[in-house]
């Protein structure tokens, strides 16, 4: 077996008095599509956010693509010395958050080129003629002088996908990317997910969308209460779920 | 020694002399004066054409030519006159400041350059007042700071008005605000006399002289001036100036030893007479009012100068506050709220005095226009540190979590994400903190730049007209303040619109564009 390209082991998060993530294990092949589904509240969310450190884990260790940090005191850590990590760990992370959040006073072309030009030193010229072809990829090459705001949802976060592949990531990870959307606009975003995972892209989703968390993962996660409770092949969680409380929770679905 | 060495030694010395002369000559000594020439006829005023005039600016021209120095007006208010000059704004102040003993042991006087006596001034037809006891329950007004003041004090039931400026006291005698003005001869001279709806009511109250006012220490120059002053009452010159004012009465006569007739006619206060009558009619009042275009000018200038330095200065400062406070580490945040809170608590003009009349006293000068636009830049940036706060605080924080997931650093998100969009947050609102900056400069008069509200001042004191003098002004700062006023407007229009949800014109928005700015 390969070393996994994302690796997760023993992740703990609180906040204040309330334990989010219990000594969390995971780890991800390259290429792999993971969907990461469980109940509201579970942690889901934050487990995606502390592996680009939006959430810095209590304890833990974390290592994608041959970046490997221990989580452990950080938090007191000089807030310089936690930046220089952070930073070397999300130079191979791309992010897609639920509400987009793209750079409202930029059009769509500078919201991707920003990042490469600003942060890796990419001539802004190429930053843009490379923000291009990554507009066309995502079936909005159109589009590229429109501000987000002159753009519907689901075109909204295609091109936050664009931007979040801008750095060429080793991983991306998506934060409920449909749940702000209107059901109409949710297969557009999907589609180009099933594109990258078809790929190669190396993909975690944490998504309500069951049918997609099916159609197209790998295989599924399954978490509750700060602990991944089954992880299974995707037929096989949805037809025989091996814990009750998976059970449960995907009854709730059919 | 010979006759001849001995003639040669006293020809070096002859020459020495004569050049060490030369040499003082060349540096020229100066005599800084203050006095505060608003409304302070006959002592120093502003005469119509702008020109400083008055039998106080006669004596000090008299007195300085005397001590072979070179008069150096420095204007100041007139509760400042005396904090001035600890300071060290001036050398001395000449406006009708009485010797007391409270005065002289604050400051130093020279010996009396006047002396004259307490008018009483009440309204036409009321019954003439024998003594001031008799005004006992009464309303009084008279200047602050004066003996005037001090005799109403000690009589008892008297009510006492102070007023700043005494054409204010008298137009409140006038307009039955309050029963009757004491004040020192030479001022109900020139501002009750002429004036058809007041009289002269009673005797001669009390004994008034007048020195000329020097910091304590400074016996070296209180002693120049005595030697000048002696000399100019007896060559007669002192004569004919307080002849030409109208002021040679009795007492000071008495005062000098010198004959009891003026040696001149009184022409100074005919013309003064003449140039204050009323005029008869709007066009004569408009035409007077365009006779002051260039103090008007000055006024507007300076307030512009002001208003936009100053607030040029709170953007600056304001920014670096609200970065402080939100992005700073605890020190930095807690400095940046005490200053904050601190100046937001305190008033203004509070803080502009502090700035002029308080920091010399450490050992910092300021001019006045320095401190005028300190002391609105750093009470102005308060505000501006709050609204830069909140337009940093209104953008979502997902936009700052975005800007760090694709790699940037904090300060880039800052920079590149954070600040251009609340700086179209901001602008309507540092737009309309001008409008109110531009008014809020007229309290810069209180440190004796001549903006708009001195401009005021100077014409409402010289034409008596207060209520034409106060639309004038008044219309000036709303022209001034109107461009201002629509761009306020315009950016409310074009950038508070939610730029997340209504369309938007994009050419707005085109601002710091990150390829333009970027570079190491």
């Amino acid at each position: 077996m390969n070393t996994p390209l994302l690796s997760v082991s023993g992740l703990h998060k609180s906040f204040g008095d309330t334990p989010i993530l219990k000594g969390v294990s995971l780890d991800v092949e390259k290429g792999d599509l993971v969907s990461i589904i469980g109940p509201s509240g579970c942690g889901k969310s934050t487990l995606l956010r502390c592996m680009n450190f939006l959430e810095i884990p209590d304890a833990g260790r974390i290592s994608i693509a041959g970046v490997t940090i221990d989580c452990l005191g950080l938090e007191d850590a000089p807030p310089k010395d936690l930046d220089a990590k952070a930073h070397k760990l999300r130079q191979h992370v791309g992010m897609v958050f639920q509400q987009f959040n793209l750079f409202p006073h930029m059009t769509i072309l500078e919201n991707i080129a920003l990042a490469p030009h600003v942060s890796r030193n990419v001539p802004e010229k190429d930053a843009r003629a490379n923000g291009l072809q990554l507009l066309e990829k995502v079936g909005l090459g159109a589009f590229a002088d429109r501000y987000p705001v002159q753009m519907s949802g689901g075109q909204q976060q295609r091109a936050a996908i664009a931007r979040a592949l801008a750095v060429n990531p080793s991983v991306m990870l998506y934060d409920e990317p449909t749940s702000a959307l209107d059901p109409e606009l949710v297969a557009e975003v999907l589609a180009v997910m099933k594109q990258l995972d078809a790929e190669g892209m190396t993909q975690i989703v944490v998504t309500h969308e069951m049918r997609f968390a099916r159609d197209a993962s790998d295989y599924i996660v399954f978490m509750e209460a700060g602990n991944i409770v089954e992880i299974s092949d995707e037929d096989e969680i949805f037809e025989n779920p091996k814990d009750e409380r998976t059970r449960r929770f995907l009854g709730r679905f059919q | 020694m010979s006759k001849s060495s001995m003639q040669r030694i006293l020809l070096l010395l002859v020459a020495a002399f004569v050049a060490s002369h030369a040499v003082l000559r060349a540096e020229e000594k100066i005599l800084r004066w203050a006095a505060d020439p608003d409304s302070n006829a006959p002592y120093g005023f502003y005469k119509a054409n702008d020109q400083l005039a008055g039998f106080e600016f006669d004596i000090i021209q008299a007195l300085a030519k005397q001590m072979g120095r070179k008069p150096v007006f420095v204007q100041n208010d007139w509760d400042g006159l005396i904090p001035g000059l600890g300071s060290d704004l001036y050398d001395c102040v000449i406006c009708g400041i009485e010797i007391t003993p409270a005065k002289a042991s604050e400051v130093l006087f020279s010996d009396p350059y006047y002396v004259t006596f307490e008018q009483f001034v009440n309204r036409k037809g009321e019954p003439p007042i024998s003594s001031l006891a008799q005004l006992s329950g009464k309303e009084i007004g008279t200047l602050s700071q004066t003996a005037a003041q001090t005799m109403l004090e000690n009589t008892p039931g008297v009510i006492v008005k102070s007023y700043a400026e005494e054409v204010n006291a008298y137009q409140d005698v006038a307009n039955g605000r309050i029963f009757g003005v004491l004040l020192d001869y030479p001022i109900a001279k020139y501002y009750a006399a002429p004036n058809p709806h007041l009289q002269f009511s009673g005797p001669a109250f009390g004994q008034i002289i007048y020195g000329i006012a020097l910091k304590k220490e400074n016996t070296s120059l209180q002693q120049e001036i005595n030697r000048a002053l002696a000399a100019i009452i007896a060559s007669g010159e002192m004569r004919d100036i307080l002849s030409r004012w109208g002021l040679w009465t009795p007492t000071v006569a008495g005062a000098f030893g010198q004959p009891e007739a003026p040696s001149l006619p009184d022409i100074e206060y005919q013309s003064f007479l003449a140039a204050h009558a009323e005029s008869p009619n709007l066009v004569a009042r408009m035409r007077r009012y365009l006779g002051f275009w260039p103090v008007l000018l000055q006024g507007s200038l300076m307030t512009l100068q002001v208003s936009i330095v100053g607030m040029l200065l709170a953007i600056g400062i304001g920014f670096t506050l609200a970065i402080m406070r939100v992005f700073g580490p605890w020190p930095l945040r807690w400095v940046a709220t005490l200053y904050i809170e601190i100046i937001r608590g305190t008033p203004l003009l509070i803080q502009l005095l502090i700035l002029f009349y308080g920091l010399p006293n450490i050992g910092i000068k300021l001019s006045p226009l320095l401190a005028g636009i300190l002391g609105l830049g750093l009470n102005y940036a308060a505000y501006e540190a709050e609204n830069y706060r909140a337009g940093l605080m209104a953008i979502p924080r997902g936009q700052m979590e975005a800007a760090r997931a694709l790699g940037l650093t904090h300060s880039q998100g800052l920079r590149f994400v954070i600040i251009p969009q609340s700086f179209r947050l901001v602008l309507p609102p540092v737009t309309n903190d001008f409008i109110s900056l531009l008014k809020d400069s007229s309290l810069v008069s209180a440190v004796t730049l001549l903006d708009l509200t001195g401009a005021y001042n100077r014409i409402a004191t010289q034409t008596f007209d207060y209520f034409g003098t106060g639309l004038l002004i008044a219309a000036i700062y709303l022209i001034i303040g109107l461009p201002f006023v629509r761009l306020a407007r315009w950016t409310e229009l074009r950038l508070t619109v939610d730029s997340r949800r209504t369309t938007l014109r994009p050419g707005l928005l085109s601002l710091p564009k990150f390829g333009r700015t970027h570079g190491k």
